[in-house]
């Protein structure tokens, strides 16, 4: 297990520099295309996003996927689309599978049994329901033990591999197909879960928000967990176009949305410092992100004005929490 | 690097739990992931304080849950490592989906099963529900009598698990409390022999290997998963052989000959009964005292439990004068004809055109005593059977009615 | 696919990026035309491409991978360079695949 220490130094933002697209476009995709992942899923995005950060920092990444659309678009045998060391074992321990590879990384170096002594950064990537919800024990124990690794969670608020059914990460309201938009229920009754915020719990070094329409932030951000010691979690925005009914082409725009009227704030924590990463000058009604999305198409009939309401409500509360939490 | 702490043989008074953990320490896996369940807790306690005190190079993880413990385990061997975890009936039920994850994927994790009954009502005393309930994950299988025979098989795991021709996972059973928590004479190798005898691991697709990035775990579909399945089924086959190779070469080592079954006073018994685990050893002294009255009692004992050595004890059923059998199940199969090792021993049977009289005898679930006397009743059962009277397909041994 | 003797064991993949030669471009529905003439070369299209399908070499935006190209439109919707209904002027343009495939 890592050595517990106090404080781990953070290279600063201001130290992280990215640089210009024209210069990342020379590094090597290491994920292939081919895979199967829906027409616009910007999962694909995300994926090739992580890696223009850790190749533009020269490290290779060892990655344990959870089930789900990730892992089953593409690893669909013979193929695969991955060109670094990947593992799928099952649903709900990507984080207990990363961090044996991790221990066994320990091990072997011990032994010089190594088979290469380049940089190595261990990654357990997951949807929201490999982490909100069923993988939610593993990773905890995993946080808890300090291992070495990154969490990355791509969350794109419902069980879509399997047909769109509600995670904890679905917003109040949202319709999915095992809670509906009904005459009764007007979808999920119940409010987003606040993970980000479990994980600063575990007081791991590192939690941050990302979103890949925002990928200056993204690249800083991934570097910055990729040079920390410990565990880092990071939230990621994953639109689905297909679960949300949304047009393919919308997806990095639903993206800036999102930010641009904090239904998804980007934010970090350090060592249990919050930090708001991006506050925009004119906060947006949250009905520009959700008139984007059949999901919530329900919510703008006549007699359902409090629905959108409450949604705004979950919205602003989470914003003021975040403003507070900032002046700790 | 890990202290050498045994130089020289010794036969010491050890319970299953201290000797399992000798063995742990003297193989020095790379990466041990467990969880504490009741009977298998003191393995880890004695492994920890290893770890605590730099007598082995483990990495060393104390996780959440046996479901994540064997998970990690998982990505531990994906990497090259060799890895290790124990754990009991609960736990082992809870690892179930990651047993066959860690066959299909083909790793060579040794996992110690400290056996306890599965839950409810809740008991966490002896019986195989647990190892009976995993039976069919795809994992090699042995059952322990006593203490130095759990402490032998983990020793022999490593090799049987590693193995290319094999490359699986290995299960080793000890009956909880009564092998686990009893002490009884071990005889120790000394810690360069069992270095020697694991050898060091070939890393085969490592993870860490990152000039040559593999995928471990892809989804297969309809037209390949099939032929996976059936690469399983070939490497148990293999297992078969490697077993009995892991056994002579042990016994070369040590004296103590292990095969897949053990026969005691079969040649010519007309009463044979058929027990895995610690009752073995109360059936070895149940048989010599009926055979003091002279009365032709045998026992086979069966270590391998997977793969099944169907051969082996059709032949030494074969070879006996066997009038009636009697399969003893320390589990259950709920609405099944018997219990699942009787099940095993029928289908030996009948697929090599052998018919005996045969009954299904369920004993010690939960924990429930099975003394001498039981024994007793047990062949008493089997003579019942091979007089032709009328005999029930499962007979419970120290049930209250 | 090769038969159960010959298949490497536990499926591991030891081809990295294979799924290459599987054409996701099958499935587009709507093809994203490139005009070089109007590309400023600012990489937007590149880096929110879900499937790797902006090819770039030296520095600037070559072509478009249509073998494995979906068709999503991203590119072209967040195009600096393509908005508006000027379509001469536009680097990415979105067009009906069948107008580009004889068969089917």
């Amino acid at each position: 297990m890592a050595q517990v220490s106090d404080k781990p130094k953070f290279v600063t933002r201001e130290e992280v520099k990215m640089p210009p697209l024209k210069e990342l476009t020379s590094m090597r995709d290491k994920i292939a295309p081919g895979h199967r992942l829906c027409t616009g899923c910007v999962a694909g995005t995300i994926l090739r996003q992580m890696f223009m950060a850790a190749e533009a920092a020269d490290y290779t990444l060892i990655i344990a996927n959870a089930t789900g659309c990730v892992e089953v678009c593409t690893s669909i045998y013979p193929y695969t689309s991955w060109k670094v060391p990947w593992i799928h074992n099952a649903f709900e321990n990507a984080a207990a599978t990363i961090t044996g590879v991790e221990a066994a990384y320990k091990a072997l170096k011990k032994k010089g049994m190594l088979p290469s002594d380049k940089k190595v950064k261990f990654v357990a990537l997951a949807g929201d329901g490999g982490t909100y919800d069923i993988g939610f024990q593993s990773l905890s124990g995993a946080f808890e033990r300090n291992h070495d690794f990154i969490y990355v969670c791509y969350d794109n608020e419902a069980y879509m591999n399997t047909g769109i059914q509600r995670s904890s990460a679905t917003p109040r309201h949202a319709s999915t197909t095992t809670q509906p938009a009904g005459k009764v229920i007007p979808g999920k009754p119940q409010p987003k879960k606040w993970m980000p915020e479990i994980a600063v719990a575990h007081g791991i070094p590192y939690v941050a928000q990302l979103a890949p329409s925002n990928f200056n932030d993204f690249f800083k951000k991934f570097t910055k967990a990729l040079n920390t010691e410990g565990p880092s979690y990071l939230n990621i925005f994953c639109t689905c176009p297909r679960g949300w009914r949304a047009k393919e082409e919308e997806g990095i725009l639903i993206s800036k949305l999102a930010v641009e009227t904090n239904y998804w704030p980007l934010f970090e924590v350090e060592n249990g410092s919050w930090k708001i990463n991006y506050k925009p000058k004119e906060r947006k009604s949250v009905v520009e992100f959700l008139k984007k999305q059949g999901r919530f198409k329900h919510m703008f009939k006549s007699g359902n004005e409090h629905l959108i309401e409450e949604l705004q409500q979950d919205v602003d509360k989470r914003w003021e929490r975040l403003l507070k939490l900032e002046q700790l | 690097m890990a202290v050498r702490l045994m130089t020289e043989r010794k036969v010491v008074p050890y319970t299953g739990n201290m000797a399992t953990a000798e063995a742990l320490r003297q193989i020095n896996p790379d990466v041990v992931a467990a969880y504490p369940i009741t009977p298998q807790t003191e393995i880890m306690h004695f492994f920890a304080n290893y770890v605590a005190n730099g007598l082995v190079d483990t990495e060393f993880m104390t996780v959440e849950s046996e479901h994540s413990a064997l998970s990690a385990a998982v990505g531990a061997a994906a990497a090259g490592a060799r890895a290790m975890t124990a754990t009991a009936g609960p736990g082992l039920a809870l690892m179930w989906e990651i047993l066959g994850v860690a066959s299909g994927m083909r790793l060579p994790i040794v996992i110690p099963v400290v056996n306890r009954a599965l839950s409810a009502p809740i008991n966490i005393h002896c019986d195989h529900s647990d190892m009976m309930g995993a039976r069919d994950q795809g994992c090699i299988m042995l059952f322990s009598e006593n203490a130095e025979e759990q402490y032998d098989n983990v020793i022999q795991a490593v090799r049987i698990a590693e193995d290319e021709r094999v490359r699986l996972p290995v299960i080793i059973g000890m009956d909880g409390f009564i092998i686990s928590h009893s002490i009884e004479n071990v005889s120790l190798l000394t810690d360069d022999e069992v270095k020697k005898f694991v050898g060091k691991q070939t890393l085969t697709h490592s993870l860490l290997d990152i000039d040559n990035p593999v995928t471990h775990g892809p989804i297969a579909m309809a037209d390949s998963y099939m032929e996976f399945k059936r690469q399983q089924r070939e490497a148990m086959m293999n297992a078969y052989k490697v077993i009995r190779e892991a056994g002579e070469e042990f016994a070369e080592l040590k004296g103590k000959k292990y095969e897949h079954i053990e026969t005691y006073k079969t040649e010519d018994a007309e009463y044979i009964l058929i027990v895995m685990g610690s009752a073995a050893g109360t059936a070895k002294y149940t048989v010599d005292g009926l055979r003091e009255k002279g009365e032709k009692v045998g026992l086979i004992k069966v270590r391998t439990f997977r793969p099944f050595p169907y051969y082996d004890v059709v032949d030494v059923i074969d070879a006996s004068n066997v009038k009636a059998i009697g399969v003893m199940d320390r589990a259950e199969t709920f609405g099944g004809y018997s219990g699942p090792l009787f099940e095993e021993v029928c289908t030996s049977l009948y697929t090599r055109g052998k018919i005996y009289p045969i009954t299904g005898i369920v004993y010690g679930l939960g924990g429930r005593d099975c003394n001498l006397n039981h024994i007793e009743e047990a062949f008493d059962v089997v003579k019942r059977k091979a007089a032709g009277m009328d005999v029930p397909p499962v007979t419970y041994l120290n049930l209250r009615v | 696919m090769k038969g159960w003797k010959n298949l490497e064991i536990g499926a591991v993949i030891t081809e990295p990026g294979s799924s290459t030669v599987y054409k996701t471009g099958e499935w587009r529905a709507w093809r994203p035309v490139f005009q070089r003439e109007n590309c400023i070369d600012c990489m937007i299209c590149w880096v929110f491409c879900p499937d790797s399908s902006i090819i770039v070499e030296d520095n600037k935006v070559v072509a478009i991978d249509y073998e494995h190209c979906k068709g999503c439109g991203i590119c072209a919707f967040e195009c600096p360079k393509s908005k508006g209904d000027n379509e001469s002027k536009k680097a990415l343009i979105m067009k009906p695949e069948y107008l580009f495939r004889e068969e089917d």
